[in-house]
């Protein structure tokens, strides 16, 4: 098998030996499982130089390859780059759960679940099939509740894992659907074949439908307005999570659809409408919310869902310069993110607190953090020589046009990038400048474990800078191409080049350090209109999931009302209705059988069935009825031997004996009246219901009857239930031999049905419970 | 229904009647039989046994508990199809073996293993209904 695709399976392989590992190393194990992220990053580099000449690779292992569904990978310059950043960032964020969880007794349990979500999520960008692509898709939503919800003894990280499990798991059925769309419109069930079929989708009258569908699963997975909210909440994770969640995964995946989708459902106007509109307003909206926070973890969340934003603005701008911004921008933004999330936790873990108000002059104290804090935030604000400058340049030379609509898009982005630079200056500057002040724990720099993801990300985001001409050619062109579906050579450098973007660059400069020295009264204006406004998405969400319980307890009050009689008259009722009318309108209504001479034993059996039904009716009390139901049964028996069934006539004598002896017990245990005390009108109307019932049955089986016969089967049967099964009993031969597989599934019902059946049995009814007692 | 006669008789009927049962499920693959009616036959003299003289004697003789029997025989049932994967035919195909012992020739199959799957599947579960049901009206 294809080395890659073992090595795309090594971390669920890491993730079954974490734990393991850890309970006998400690927090060591964590230098031996990151091997297993960078071994996958380094043997992804060895792809660098054949994409970068424009080389795509398939590799893949058949699953159901009747249904188009295989386990296949496609390796192009965007699954590539962001399995790097994924391996890579992996590598370091797993040395930092080490550092971060040390001691924790669920350590090794957490550095698992990390690791199966790291696997998802290089399933998610390297998958080739849709199928795939789904399964690994739901699997990221899986494993983030997992990670999210790790600090399961508090409400609130129950609720933001359940609300990102809602969201993203909601958008998943929408990816499903719109896979399906785009298999039903092209045919393929390969990402590679479907992206050569732009035109045929374009033109698709479905091309709306699966148009919206994607989009509805990338906008909720990258917390896209109004979907947001379940992002800052996903806080509630330990760091490492928001660190790798926030960098290059989880949330990159839904950009990563927009991008992967864009040659093919790109390029319209629609495309270039919903994109840019929903992406501006979530990087305005976004960073507004960024600036009220004061937690450190929440003012970057915030300005995640603004990036965010603004990758789906430049996605769907609809220019190549602005897909080479958002590849450039998308790179940049997960090694500051990255970096940045990594420095928020070692200041809280080292000096007990996030809060940026409790914090300051930490510099001293934290000198290898303050400089990986630095670097990352000069990036993150847009300065040079960082790759967050390169970033901002390429984003305004792409979208600086001169009509109306451009124009408007780049106010709303120098805004968002002043407020971001406001952010990013803000955790990097304020907790280390200043007053020192007295933090809960004594500060002091944090082990290497701790110290050397951001510092090494950070490291990243200048080399990149200066190497740029590097970067464009592995990274950035290869990137661009795939997005745009045509070859795109980056070009940008690290030099200034006096014009429009570096205009803009200084403009959005000035206007952020005029935001940053009224820090607080902005955060005090914003926290004064949010509470004017009162209400949220995050409130939505709540209503919502409150909305839908209200409903189903309804619904289930209605339906599971508890009357046995409601049940069996409805069923009996839509069963009977249901045949008579598909009967009565597929024109196949049988003809009265002709009478055929019964013989006087045949005659005799019809008889003793008859007399059984009159029992039935006529019985005193429910035990006779039970029985005289068995008179029934033990003559339709008698019919089966008659006509050359024992076996058959055997099953149907032990069925009748034993549902007889369960009747019968659990009538006892029901407090029933002994006799029927229902008035005349109940009684008839159930007489009406059994009637309509029996007689459906009756001229269904009549109808089934009157069809040729079709012998094919019983033919086949006979003539090879002896040769091939060794078996004259054909009956037996069919329920283990030939149907074996569906008597596996049978019988499993059958257990599983018993297994309920005794749980029910079990539930003792609501008796007051005395005190002591039990 | 707790008549001295039917007390003292009930215990010989089940074991009769779980005996005729194996015999049933044996003989299936070319007689009227097998592990379903063979299931039902036994989880019948079960239940007689249960309503004569209580459930306690009835889960003594069976020791294990019934639903932990359909979960072996379900387990044996799966176990069943597994040889075919060996043999690299579909999975559940019958496979046959004749030894010789002494001078007879015994008939052995993964159809059997898997027909004796259903048989434990079918008593364990029933059984363990009747039982349940029984005991609730003792208490």
């Amino acid at each position: 098998m294809n080395q890659t695709i073992l090595l795309l399976l090594l971390p669920f392989l890491a993730a079954l030996i974490a734990p393991a590992l850890v309970r006998v190393l400690g927090e060591k194990a964590a230098w031996l499982l990151a091997l297993a992220p960078a071994t996958i990053f380094t043997h992804l580099t060895g792809y660098l130089a054949p994409v970068a000449a424009g080389e795509k690779f398939t590799m893949g292992l058949q699953w159901v390859p009747s249904l188009g569904a295989n386990l296949s990978f496609y390796i192009d310059g965007l699954s590539l780059t962001f399995g790097l950043l994924i391996s890579g960032i992996g590598t370091l964020i797993i040395l930092y759960a080490g550092g971060y969880l040390k001691g924790h007794p669920q350590q090794g349990r957490f550095i698992g679940f990390l690791f199966l979500f790291m696997g998802s999520m290089l399933g998610v960008v390297m998958a080739d099939n849709l199928i795939a692509l789904f399964v690994y898709w739901e699997l990221t939503s899986i494993t983030s509740f997992l990670l999210i919800g790790f600090d399961h003894n508090r409400e609130a990280s129950r609720r933001a894992a359940v609300q990102a499990l809602v969201v993203t798991g909601g958008g998943g059925l929408a990816l499903l659907a719109g896979v399906i769309v785009l298999n039903l419109i092209t045919g393929n069930t390969e990402l590679s074949l479907v992206l050569n079929s732009g035109d045929v989708i374009r033109e698709s009258p479905f091309y709306l439908l699966a148009f919206w569908l994607i989009i509805a699963a990338a906008f909720t997975k990258s917390a896209q307005f109004p979907f947001h909210f379940w992002l800052p909440n996903a806080m509630e994770a330990p760091t490492p999570v928001s660190a790798y969640l926030h960098s290059a995964t989880m949330v990159k995946a839904g950009v990563y659809l927009l991008m992967r989708t864009n040659p093919v459902l790109g390029d319209t106007a629609i495309w270039q409408t919903v994109l840019p509109l929903f992406g501006t307003v979530t990087l305005v909206i976004g960073t507004l919310l960024a600036i009220r926070q004061t937690d450190l973890k929440l003012m970057l969340a915030y300005t995640t869902v603004a990036s965010l934003g603004l990758l789906v603005m430049l996605t769907g701008f609809g220019s190549e310069k602005a897909i080479e911004a958002a590849v450039y921008y998308l790179v940049a933004h997960a090694l500051f993110k990255g970096a940045l999330f990594m420095v928020a936790g070692l200041i809280d873990h080292e000096a007990g607190t996030r809060d940026v108000r409790k914090l300051g002059g930490l510099r001293k104290a934290m000198p290898i953090t303050f400089f990986a804090a630095a670097l990352a935030g000069l990036s993150m604000a847009g300065l040079p020589p960082f790759i967050g400058f390169m970033a901002k340049e390429e984003i305004y030379y792409a979208i600086a046009k001169p009509d109306a609509w451009s124009v408007a898009i780049t106010v709303f982005t120098i805004f968002g990038n002043a407020l971001m630079l406001v952010i990013g200056a803000a955790v990097a500057i304020l907790p280390f400048f200043g007053q020192k002040v007295e933090t809960p724990k004594h500060a002091h720099e944090g082990p290497i474990l701790l110290w050397l993801g951001p510092v090494v990300l950070s490291i990243c985001g200048v080399v990149s800078a200066i190497f740029a001409s590097a970067t464009n050619l592995l990274f950035i062109s290869p990137m661009a191409s795939a997005v745009a579906g045509d070859s795109v050579y980056a070009k940008a450098a690290i030099v200034f080049h006096l014009g429009v973007p570096l205009t803009l660059s200084v403009v959005t400069i000035a206007l952020g350090c005029l935001i940053f020295w009224k820090l607080e009264k902005a955060r005090f204006a914003m926290a004064y209109i949010l509470r004017k406004i009162g209400w949220g998405p995050d409130h939505g969400f709540d209503q919502f999931i409150a909305g839908t319980v209200g409903l189903s307890t309804k619904i289930t009050r209605i339906i599971q009302n508890g009357r046995m009689e409601a049940y069996m008259t409805t069923v009996f009722l839509v069963f009977g209705i249901a045949v008579w009318s598909s009967l009565y309108i597929f024109d196949e209504l049988p003809n009265w059988p002709r009478p055929s001479g019964l013989s006087f034993y045949e005659t005799g059996i019809f008889l003793l069935a008859f007399v059984g039904l009159l029992a039935i009716i006529y019985a005193e009390d429910r035990l006779t009825a039970i029985i005289s139901l068995g008179i029934q049964g033990f003559a339709v028996a008698l019919i089966f031997i008659l006509f050359g069934a024992p076996d058959l006539a055997f099953t149907q004598f032990m069925v009748e004996t034993l549902s007889v002896v369960i009747l019968a017990l659990v009538m006892t245990r029901l407090t029933l009246h002994k006799t029927d005390h229902r008035p005349f009108y109940e009684k008839s109307f159930d007489f009406a219901v059994a009637l309509t019932a029996g007689s459906a049955f009756t001229a269904l089986l009549l109808a089934v009857v009157q069809v040729a016969f079709n012998p094919a089967l019983s033919e086949f049967f006979a003539a090879y239930s002896r040769t091939i099964a060794h078996g004259r009993n054909i009956v037996n031969v069919i329920i283990v031999d030939f149907r074996g597989v569906d008597t596996l599934g049978e019988i499993a019902v059958v257990m599983i049905a018993g297994l309920g059946i005794i749980a029910l049995i079990r539930i003792k009814g609501r008796q007051p419970r005395v005190e002591g007692d039990q | 229904m707790n008549t001295i006669i039917f007390r003292t008789f009930a215990p010989y009927l089940t074991a009769l009647m779980v005996l005729f049962s194996v015999f049933i499920l044996l003989r299936g693959h070319n007689d009227p039989g097998g592990g379903f009616i063979g299931g039902l036959l036994a989880a019948s003299a079960f239940a007689i046994y249960g309503i004569a003289n209580g459930v306690t004697p009835v889960r003594r003789a069976i020791y294990f508990h019934p639903i932990s029997l359909a979960g072996f025989g379900l387990f044996i049932a799966t176990l069943a199809g597994l040889p075919s994967i060996l043999a690299q035919v579909p999975f559940l195909t019958g496979l046959w073996v004749y030894p010789k012992i002494g001078s007879v020739e015994l008939a052995l199959s993964t159809t059997l293993i898997f027909d004796i799957g259903v048989y434990f599947v079918v008593v364990g579960t029933i059984t363990s209904i009747a039982l349940a049901l029984e005991e609730r009206l003792e208490d």
